[in-house]
């Protein structure tokens, strides 16, 4: 019954990437886990424009991209971190696939434009709770600790999306969130819920000390 | 790697820039054309989702002439008008070069393939 898509080659990327971009770790490995669970569905829907937010080392647009099928939909990848965006042009390169990398906070030069267009959000955020201080700090670096940094709750940066989420997602939208308890994904659910959309946790695993989970967040 | 797919999605968004910021002008651009394999069902799909105006005249400034002013109906194309807008949006890559609002004349980098649409604090909307 699940379809098996392989993980994404990553070998070309070195320590030194890693010294900037966010190595591909157990939160990265289950929102993919999640996508795969959802490949019937994601197929059957056949999703024209996708977008992930945050791409790092570019790891799950790559997966995202093959499990649709190269050249069957739209695949932008945004981050903040400049040196991400070329490592995840590398790694769609290393894997024989076109992604689309912009350097941008969240998806702010395509929020216009994509408004009720969305057909699949990928979003592993920086969840970690931090003080504000060091959000702000690590979010004006535009470096490796923009990856993981959350402010209050781990929060900050994915209720900013949040709360766009019902303008952004197309009638059949979909979105991958991955959280960790810290985030309150019971919070999450009842407050999408309260704005019409349904929320499901698909997956929630101890990975050390975190407790992950993947919310999928969809309009139906 | 900024192809007409992704451009036609990329809008101005300085702090209130809300007239003539879509689409953004091309200006001193490096081009290379990547042949790849059509998928004409995707593209049919995806009529719906551009903006054809922003794509014609971006598509002219950059020297090529093959779409018609207006969109023909959906169920009308030829497979060499598909094959023309697959070339369009899929094919040319601007790797190095500007985008420029027309509204607030913000420039916007593109180096190595990756258009850079960060902005400074003070330009933030929200």
């Amino acid at each position: 019954m699940s379809i098996s898509i392989p993980t994404p080659h990553i070998a070309h990327l070195t320590e030194e990437d890693y010294e900037h971009v966010y190595e591909p770790a157990e939160d990265s490995f289950i929102l993919l886990d999640a996508l795969e669970i959802d490949a019937q569905i994601i197929r059957d829907d056949k999703p024209i424009i996708c977008l992930e937010i945050g791409s790092g080392s570019g790891i799950a647009s790559t997966f995202l991209t093959q499990l649709i099928g190269p050249g069957s939909s739209l695949v932008l990848s945004t981050d903040i971190n400049r040196y991400a965006c070329k490592v995840t042009l590398r790694t769609a390169q290393a894997n024989n696939i076109t992604l689309n990398p912009i350097s941008c906070h969240l998806l702010n030069p395509l929020t216009n434009r994509l408004k009720g267009k969305i057909d699949i959000l990928l979003f592993n955020p920086p969840y970690v709770p931090t003080d504000s201080t060091e959000l702000q700090d690590t979010q004006e670096l535009r470096d490796i600790g923009g990856s993981w940094a959350g402010g209050n709750n781990g929060m900050i940066i994915t209720d900013v999306i949040l709360d766009q989420l019902p303008d952004l997602l197309s009638s059949n939208g979909k979105m991958y969130l991955v959280t960790i308890v810290q985030n309150k994904p019971l919070e999450i659910i009842n407050k999408m819920q309260l704005k019409g959309l349904i929320c499901k946790e698909m997956i929630k695993r101890r990975a050390g000390r975190e407790l992950l989970s993947v919310l999928r967040i969809s309009r139906k | 790697m900024v192809r007409l797919i992704t451009h036609n999605m990329l809008a101005c968004h300085v702090k209130n820039c809300t007239k003539d910021n879509f689409p953004l002008s091309f200006s001193e651009v490096e081009l290379v054309i990547r042949p790849t394999e059509e998928n004409l069902d995707f593209l049919k799909r995806f009529l719906p989702k551009l903006d054809w105006s922003a794509l014609v005249h971006t598509a002219r400034s950059l020297g090529d002439e093959s779409l018609p002013e207006e969109m023909p109906e959906i169920s009308s194309w030829t497979e060499e008008q598909l094959k023309a807008l697959h070339h369009v949006l899929m094919e040319i890559h601007v790797e190095e070069g500007n985008m420029i609002c027309k509204g607030c004349g913000h420039v916007y980098p593109i180096s190595n393939g990756i258009p850079n649409m960060l902005l400074a604090e003070h330009e933030v909307g929200r």
